[in-house]
């Protein structure tokens, strides 16, 4: 050990970095989502702006050492904006051969990689399809490789506690966050604060975490391990209160809040299904704000269930992935044609069919747009980052219920399970949504539209003197009585069509980031915000004509939208499908939109777009 | 309330203005006729009916009905009634569906519904047959069926609605027959008193598709011989001349005839609240049994939609109202400044 003249360990120097993606990974039983949530929650108190990535197998309980058992968590933090969880990897902790074997290849040149050595053994290196040992070959040449017998030192930090083994090994995660933590100099205060509430009634393993980050922190500050730290300054972040929150939990609260301030129950009806389940199991927690979560049988009657709450006056909502949404189809329709309010919300996943379901794709844009028999037109909105969800959500809801309409709403994997700093907003400033229920019995006619919105009535029943009956089955323009009059069914079609693209008085004009001209505009929507985002704030700082709009609103479309693209000469849209909003655009408004597609199961990298855009802007 | 429901209502107050449009003869006019023969002495205030259906001939019937109504999509009825009671027990909802609509293409919804005791009292309308989409057989059509679909016979066996009903923990099961007004007013109206969910099969001519599926239990010379009508502390007796009965030889009924040493005590006495015994009158089929007609089943259990009402309860007793404010603020949450 490197010592000064008195014996205390020498101050190694720390180096100033603008930003930095780690990835942590390990086997699925290593805990290292949990390692990559307390790494987040350190750096969002060191200052960073940051953005994350889990990715977890498809497997419940891969076996242990598996190529396919691996379970990984990538933090980007920076001192400025971040937009996405990064591309390439500046750091990689490997906690074992097949880790290392499924993520070096993410790590930048001369990046930092962190491996216990303790896992490379014959068996785990076979698993992993390792000839020979990474550690000994040159497969970690021109990379700055970090070799710490993780489980030894564990082990040595935990003695005293006499503790089994497997709890011993359980503690390997939280040894490896206090080395990584040392060496970017993240405090580990909070996590030590976290360890201690949430293993509360099992102080040994409270003790034995403890022990072993501290462990991981003191190894890396007293030993030659690194010669020195890294330092990311806090980043510019408008003052506020925040909190990291996942798209999952914020499209949660972004309905609760919605039903809060319509003074409504809200009812969800819903079939587990990844990535859409951690909706069902936050709502499920909240009963207390009047919410009834019901699991149907399946997602046929998780959808029908929700329309029989908004008949009956709740806020109602389902939510679903790819294959549950096809199977809600006709009773969506159903919803078109009594017009009633009704939130499906699709967290896409890679298809078709069960295709990928932990990976994201964009894919059902179109099955939102056009998936359904007749003309039955429904709003779609999409979400684009983890905490505009919530406002996506919120908006959802505003939308239906001022309507009378079911509206879908989209988000994907991606979205659902990462997190992001989420600026909270006071319930008293969000926007206003009055429900008024019909109980006027004096002119009632079910289908007698509002002026302004073409809404029909909304009626609770167990009103008197609004007895009525609605249905599938075409009805009067105005009595909602049976009706298979050729013209009416015209009217009632076309009147349908009419309120949906109504709904454009309500949709904020386009927002352009960047010039709102030039040679080249970037259309995006969904979870590839962060991508694109990046991608064109690098372009325009190079001096590239480039703006960026991404779309909240994909039925209708904003009304201006078409105007906004005239006034550039090039329009490029990257999606993560084969190409489904340049299509919608190209019908929609005759231009040579070209699309950027990628379709595999994984988030763009901004590089990708970067390059895209150069091309596209050679002469 | 409304002054309407406390001013006695009549038959009429159910009777919608719609022109009912089923084939003149069809059963389901004498259904209808039952249950707006019944409801103004349920005590239901009017706008607190809601009757639910999906599609098939039958599922128009909340057209008809004067109340709240929901004409859905095939099959799916029971569970659009369940999110409606779950979030609005406060209504007394009733759920028409046919063969083809509730034990085909909502088959599983409707297990599901009644193993949850929703309370929805569901109405089947048994013809046997495919009425709206013209003639095909149905899941309880007879093996051998010959209609649209099956030129040269069904190859599929039927199922047994009240075995099913009762298999699916159902807490109320019966059946009636649409001509027989009487008994059809004491099951719908006991129906309707159940603390829980019902279900009723509505034995139904279709006139046009499958007319006379149920002749032997409707005609005047046969139906004494053909129906073993239920009551509740009885024996089973039935024929015309009150001469046969229902007795067990070891674990399974027989028809035998009375006299000859066999009394009355020798016969099964109906108990509604005996399972085991209601699954067995489900499984006594013509030719070698009378057909069942009556209450087989009843018990209380909690419905779902007043557990549901009780956890909300509950968690607003343990934590509180819930706070907008609180719950945005919930987890980590840092500032800066
Ligand atoms: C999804 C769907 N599939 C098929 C149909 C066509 N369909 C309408 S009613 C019906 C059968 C109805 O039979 P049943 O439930 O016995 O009612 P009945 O007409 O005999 O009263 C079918 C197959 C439909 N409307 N929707
Ligand atoms: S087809 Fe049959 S069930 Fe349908 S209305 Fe006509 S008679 Fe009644």
């Amino acid at each position: 050990m490197a010592t000064n003249p008195a014996g205390a360990p020498l101050e190694k120097p720390v180096q100033e970095l603008d930003n930095v993606v780690i990835r942590f990974a390990g086997d699925s039983g290593d805990g290292m989502q949990l390692t990559g949530n307390q790494f987040t929650t350190e750096s969002v108190l060191a200052g960073n702006d940051i953005g994350t990535l889990p990715d977890f197998p498809a497997e419940i309980r891969a076996p242990t050492g598996t190529l396919y058992g691996v379970s990984a968590f990538q933090v980007n933090f920076s001192n400025d904006t971040v937009y996405t969880p990064g591309d390439d990897l500046d750091a990689l902790v490997a906690m074992n051969p097949a880790a290392l074997k499924t993520n070096l290849g993410d790590l930048k040149p001369n990046g930092i990689v962190i491996v216990n050595t303790a896992e490379f053994n014959p068996a785990n290196l076979r698993k992993a399809k390792y000839e020979t040992s990474p550690l000994d070959d040159s497969t970690l040449d021109g990379y700055q490789s970090y070799r710490v017998d993780v489980t030894k030192m564990t082990t040595e930090a935990l003695k005293s506690l006499n503790l089994p083994n497997r709890t011993v090994m359980r503690s390997r995660n939280f040894f490896a966050l206090g080395v990584v933590s040392w060496l970017f100099n993240r405090p580990i205060e909070p996590t030590l604060e976290w360890i201690q509430t949430r293993f509360k009634r099992t102080p040994e393993i409270a003790e034995a975490n403890t022990l072993a980050l501290k462990g991981g922190y003191n190894l890396a500050e007293n030993t030659e391990l690194f010669a020195s730290s890294y330092e990311i300054k806090p980043a510019q972040i408008a003052p506020g209160t925040y909190r990291s929150i996942t798209g999952n939990t914020a499209t949660a609260i972004g309905f609760v809040a919605a039903a809060n301030k319509a003074g409504l129950p809200l009812f969800l009806g819903s079939y587990p299904i990844t990535p859409a389940s951690d909706v069902l199991h936050d709502l499920a927690e909240l009963k207390n704000y009047n919410i009834y979560t019901f699991q149907a049988e399946d997602e046929i009657s998780g959808v029908g269930a929700a329309l029989g709450a908004a008949f009956g006056g709740a806020i109602a909502i389902t939510t679903t992935a790819g294959p549950g949404m096809n199977l809600k189809a006709e009773t969506v329709a159903l919803a078109a044609s009594v017009e009633l309010p009704l939130i499906i919300t699709d967290i896409q996943r890679a298809g078709p069919s069960t295709g990928m379901p932990t990976k994201p794709e964009q894919a059902d844009l179109l099955q939102a747009m056009y998936g359904r028999h007749g003309e039955s037109p429904v709003p779609v909105l999409a979400a684009s980052t983890p905490a505009d969800c919530f406002e996506t959500a919120y908006e959802a809801v505003r939308l239906a219920v001022k309507y009378m309409t079911p509206v879908i709403l989209l988000t994907d994997g991606f979205l659902a399970n990462a997190a992001e700093p989420w600026l909270l907003p006071r319930f008293a400033d969000l926007p206003d949504i009055t429900v008024e229920f019909r109980t006027d019995p004096q002119g009632f006619f079910p289908y007698l539209r509002d002026e302004e919105t073409l809404a029909r009535p909304w009626v609770r029943p167990g009103t008197p003197g609004l007895e009525h009956r609605i249905g599938g089955i075409e009805k009067d323009y105005l009595t909602g009585n049976i009706s298979y009059a050729p013209a009416n069914h015209e009217q009632m079609a076309r009147v349908r069509v009419r309120k949906l693209n109504l709904m454009t008085q309500d949709i904020p004009p386009t927002k352009i980031e960047g010039p709102d001209s030039g040679e080249l505009l970037l259309v995006g929507w969904g979870s590839t915000y962060g991508s694109i985002a990046e991608a064109v704030v690098e372009a325009q700082a190079k001096g590239q004509s480039v703006s960026h709009v991404h779309l909240r609103h994909l039925n209708p479309l904003p009304a201006d939208l078409g105007e906004v693209l005239s006034r550039f000469d090039k329009v490029l849209v990257p999606e993560m499908n084969l190409g489904q909003l340049v299509r919608l655009l190209r019908a929609e408004y005759l231009i040579d939109a070209v699309g950027l597609n990628k379709i595999q199961g994984r988030p763009f990298k901004v590089s990708e777009i970067t390059a895209r855009i150069d091309r596209m802007l050679e002469k | 309330m409304s002054a309407e429901a406390t001013a006695k209502l009549t038959r009429k107050d159910f009777v919608s203005d719609q022109d009912v449009r089923w084939c003149p003869g069809c059963g389901d006019y004498a259904i209808l006729a039952q249950v707006q023969k019944i409801f103004p002495d349920l005590g239901i205030p009017k706008e607190n009916a809601v009757f639910i259906s999906g599609i098939g001939c039958s599922s128009r019937f909340p057209y008809y009905m004067n109340t709240y109504g929901f004409h859905t999509i095939h099959g799916r009825a029971p569970a659009i009634a369940t999110g409606l009671k779950i979030s609005r027990p406060d209504l007394h909802i009733w759920l028409v569906t046919g063969d083809g609509d509730g034990l085909s293409i909502g088959g599983n919804h409707l297990i599901h519904a009644l193993r949850r005791n929703v309370e929805l009292k569901i109405m089947l309308f048994n013809n046997r047959i495919y009425g709206l989409t013209k003639g095909q057989y149905s899941p309880t059509s007879e093996l051998g069926k010959v209609a649209k679909s099956t030129p040269m016979g069904s190859a599929d066996y039927p199922i047994n609605p009240l075995s099913l009903a009762l298999g699916a923990e159902a807490t109320f099961v019966a059946r009636s027959i649409d001509v027989e007004a009487k008994h059809q007013q004491t099951t719908l109206t006991r129906a309707a008193a159940h603390k829980g969910g019902a279900f009723i099969e509505i034995l139904q001519n279709c006139n046009v598709y499958n007319d006379g599926a149920w002749d032997s239990l409707t005609d005047k010379g046969t139906k004494a011989d053909n129906q073993l009508l239920l009551e509740h502390g009885q024996p089973m007796i039935f024929g015309k001349n009150k001469d046969r009965g229902i007795r067990m030889n070891g674990m399974k009924p027989e028809v035998v005839p009375l006299g000859n040493g066999v009394t009355a005590d020798d016969l099964l006495v109906h108990d509604e609240y005996d399972h085991t015994l209601a699954f067995l009158l489900s499984r006594m089929t013509p030719p070698a049994f009378p057909t069942p007609i009556g209450v087989l089943y009843s018990t209380e259990r909690q419905t779902i939609e007043a557990l549901m009402a009780k956890q909300l309860e509950d968690a607003v007793a343990k934590q509180g109202q819930g706070d907008m404010d609180a719950l945005l603020n919930r987890g980590n949450v840092w500032t800066v400044k």
